[in-house]
């Protein structure tokens, strides 16, 4: 969009014009994209933004329907991986592209003439070299199953380095990594770019971007909205760099998009809790910890945030208060025991939980959209009569929440599984929220979506607490629980240590209670 | 007692355990390979019995035992195109499509049997052993080990090829990496397609060579069903091997002992119903499905038709 300046023969690798179409979506609109040896270029865009369609179509996986691919400054069809692999460009991809039962030095020999012997020796040179320009350690005669996915990962960047690629493509290199790793990687891509190479550097993270950069590139909705080339990246400091980002992204100016602080409604504290637990407790198994004595109540309007490092036993509680869990103790729902209930009877009086699982408990992948909004009524009336379903009504009232609740899908009939995370969970929100809902219960209910998302399901949850329902928040994120919540109780190790007002010195006193001391 | 369990009784029944056991070692060795690649083929049975046919036809019409053998590897080859361009080209279900070429085969082959040689019923003439000197004359173990076709040395000998090729060959790799991940092949410039209609077509080879061996050398004639189960035995010895042809070899010639064991014991004249003597090599499959089908670890994509960026 904006490199008039430079001729296009520096380029790698040119997108001119990119158009990609899948059914209903228009997944890369008209994308012009540099990509110059030296250099990091980083394709920065949330869930949704287009950035796998493009890496697809560089790598050879898919073909554009409309523009072209010049490579070194000729138009150049890429047709397949192989080709993509002859042409210098070497792909990591996000979901790890290793055979786990094969050994590192087998997985770099694939691709090989299939009537040749693997030449394990000559790659053995050929990786210590490398390796040891890069500073890096290579098990060569380690399972793939046995590495660690950081140590997989330098693996497939040391593949690519092998297969003499002059492109290298990280695509969201750093979502499955340590801090740590992400840091190593960082340094692991400058000293790549030293050597001449060309990066595409994958990310919906704004910090790493404008840390591991040289030239950012920001996709949204498939199209891209704006660059920042390398001249005016040196000029600028991270802080000016992640808000031009933001302002590109969002359309609008913030300085923390998530730092977004609520005031916090006041709770009518003289009104019945809607909710009450007393003595909870679940007995401990193998591979789960057991919750013991956990008390609390919550009332109309108020969202009760639970606090905790991940593990600690709250899908432990989330499940004992739905039912999908034997407990002892008492759950009161408007003061009425609800204990005995099974987890169909506590739903319909108005007990729901959100679960983390999203695909895996939370909806049937095959099922379509709109059959995923009535998982929990199947049978039901009037969506099923006489166990008939009753599909122009499901489908009706389908259409409605996929409007309310802002649903991005194909269709109805699309399966949920082809959904973002994000739209999963915009769908869960839609069930769990429907007529009825008195208690909610949300375990993580904003881990692992993008930003948009992330914000959107936020404002919903604050939106039924606003209606009156009790919120139960269960999240790993501190910043989030802040944002949100009208009392903030801390767990650990299965039961609740302390329970602190969200008032102004709430982040420390949280913070102590979650290391291990007294607020 | 000593009528029993007599030296010629011994070498017989051993003689018979390699005769019965070689289908199923071919059977398995090729289901081996498409597993690998991770195609489950559950049209072996069909394949073979296709092998069976031709096999017989060709090596009837023709009096050359080994172009028989050509026949039936090519026949069976055959089949398994059909298997490829539908279950690997195509991608559609490969139990669906397997159960269906066996069923087809069955009715096929037993129609054109029924045509051709349903009224002489004509026979091969015994085939002639290869006698290996020295080994062949040691007692029991010699006649019962040493003086088979020579197909048998070879398809013995296949073992080691395919034990080579798994683990030393470039092809071995892509073949595993087809069956386990094979996004990772198709990236890494291998086409996953082309890999595993390599496997289909050579499980179809060793499958119709298996079943040539079954009517040409086993029973000397051809007859509807001959086959009776022998492929699906091959699947299951495919898939307690966890990959390793010489578990293929135990496998199979523990089957074949069964095998031939009901044979011996009828002509024995053991007072118990022949029903009952026939169930034994299917009861021997069961237990070794239990003793030992939890330790079966089969690929990761297997039966799993590969589609470019499919998520």
């Amino acid at each position: 969009m904006s490199n008039l300046s430079s001729s296009p023969v520096d380029d790698i690798v040119a997108l001119e014009g990119v158009t990609k179409r899948f059914p209903g979506i228009v997944a890369n609109d008209s994308i012009d994209l540099s990509i110059r040896p030296g250099e990091v270029h980083v394709l920065l865009g949330e869930n949704g933004a287009g950035k796998s369609t493009l890496i697809g179509m560089l790598s050879g996986l898919q073909q554009p329907d409309e523009g072209r691919i010049l490579v070194d400054g000729k138009p150049m069809p890429i047709t397949s991986p192989r080709q993509a692999l002859a042409l210098g460009i070497g792909t990591v991809f996000q979901h790890m592209m290793l055979v786990p039962t094969l050994t590192v030095a087998e997985n770099l020999l694939l691709g090989g003439p299939w009537w040749q012997r693997p030449r394990t020796e000559e790659l053995e040179a050929r990786v210590a070299e490398i390796t040891r320009s890069l500073g890096i350690v290579v098990k060569l005669h380690a399972r793939v199953s046995e590495l660690s996915l950081g140590e997989q990962q330098q693996v497939e960047i040391v593949r690519a380095m092998v297969r003499n690629s002059r492109l290298l493509i990280l695509d969201e290199s750093t979502s499955m990594l340590t801090p740590q790793g992400i840091e190593e990687l960082g340094a692991l891509m400058r000293r790549l770019v030293e050597q001449g190479l060309a990066i595409v550097f994958i990310t919906h993270k704004l910090k790493e971007a404008a840390a591991f950069g040289d030239r950012i590139s920001v996709l949204k909705l498939g199209r891209k909205v704006g660059e920042i080339p390398p001249e005016r990246f040196r000029a600028l400091g991270e802080q000016e760099i992640i808000s031009e980002i933001v302002e590109l992204m969002f359309g609008k100016r913030k300085d923390d998009p998530e730092a977004a602080e609520r005031p916090v409604a006041s709770v009518d504290t003289e009104a019945a809790p809607l909710l009450q637990v007393i003595d909870l407790a679940v007995a401990a198994t193998d591979n789960a910890p057991g919750l013991s004595s956990i008390s609390f109540d919550i009332r109309p309007g108020e969202i009760l945030g639970i606090a905790g490092i991940d593990g600690n036993g709250q899908k432990q509680l989330a499940e004992a208060l739905s039912g999908q869990r034997v407990a002892s103790g008492s759950v009161r729902l408007e003061g009425a025991t609800i204990e005995t209930l099974s987890v169909g009877e506590r739903s319909r009086r108005g007990l729901r939980y959100l679960t983390d699982d999203r695909l895996g408990e939370g909806t049937v992948g095959t099922f379509p959209v709109s059959i995923n909004f009535f998982l929990k009524q199947v049978g039901a009336a009037p969506f099923w009569r006489n166990g008939v379903e009753q599909r122009a009504e499901i489908d009706r009232r389908a259409g409605e929440l996929v409007r309310e609740y802002d649903v991005r899908t194909p269709s109805l009939k699309t399966p949920v599984a082809r959904l973002s995370g994000g739209n999963i969970q915009k769908v869960l929100l839609a069930r769990e929220l429907a007529e009825g809902a008195k208690v909610v219960i949300f375990n993580k209910p904003t881990y692992g979506l993008d930003l948009a998302n992330t914000l959107a399901s936020r404002q919903r949850i604050r939106d039924a607490a606003q209606r009156g329902l009790a919120v139960l928040l269960i999240s790993t994120d501190l910043e989030e629980l802040l944002s949100m919540c009208n009392r903030i109780a801390v767990m650990a190790n299965g039961s609740l240590v302390g329970t602190v007002a969200n008032a102004d010195d709430a982040r420390t006193r949280v913070g102590r209670l979650m290391i291990g001391l007294a607020a | 007692m000593t009528g029993l369990f007599s030296e010629v009784f011994l070498s017989a029944l051993l003689f018979g355990a390699v005769t019965a056991a070689i289908p199923l070692l071919l059977a398995g060795l090729g289901e081996q390979m498409s597993e690998k690649a991770g195609v489950l083929n559950i049209g072996i049975e069909g394949m073979m019995l296709a092998g069976a046919y031709l096999g017989f036809v060709g090596a009837f019409y023709s009096g050359s035992l080994w172009l028989g053998f050509l026949t039936g590897a090519a026949g069976g080859m055959a089949v398994a195109l059909v298997m490829a361009l539908l279950c690997v080209r195509i991608g559609l279900n490969q139990i669906v499509i397997g159960i269906a070429l066996t069923l087809g085969l069955e009715g096929l082959t037993a129609l054109l049997h029924h045509f051709q040689f349903s009224r002489s019923y004509p026979r091969l003439p015994a085939p002639n052993p290869t006698v290996i000197p020295t080994l062949a004359d040691i007692p029991v173990i010699g006649p019962a080990f040493f003086k088979h076709h020579l197909i048998v040395y070879l398809a013995v000998a296949l073992v080691v090829a395919m034990g080579y090729l798994y683990r030393r060959t470039q092809l071995g790799l892509n073949l595993q990496a087809a069956g386990d991940k094979p996004a990772a092949l198709d990236v890494a410039g291998i086409d996953v397609i082309r890999t595993r209609t390599i496997a289909v077509l050579s499980t179809g080879a060793l499958a119709g060579l298996g079943g040539a061996y079954l009517a040409n050398v086993g029973a000397g004639l051809f007859i509807p069903f001959i086959t009776n189960g022998a492929g699906f035995l091959g699947i299951v010895l495919a898939m307690l091997a966890r990959g390793r042809p010489v578990w293929v070899l135990f496998g199979a010639l523990l089957f074949g002992v069964c095998l031939s064991l009901t044979t011996a014991m009828q002509v024995a004249g053991i007072n118990i119903p022949t029903d009952v003597i026939q169930m034994l090599p299917f009861l021997a499959v069961m237990m070794m499905l239990v003793l030992f089908g939890r330790r079966a670890s089969l690929p990761a994509a297997l039966g799993i038709p590969y589609e470019r960026g499919a998520r």
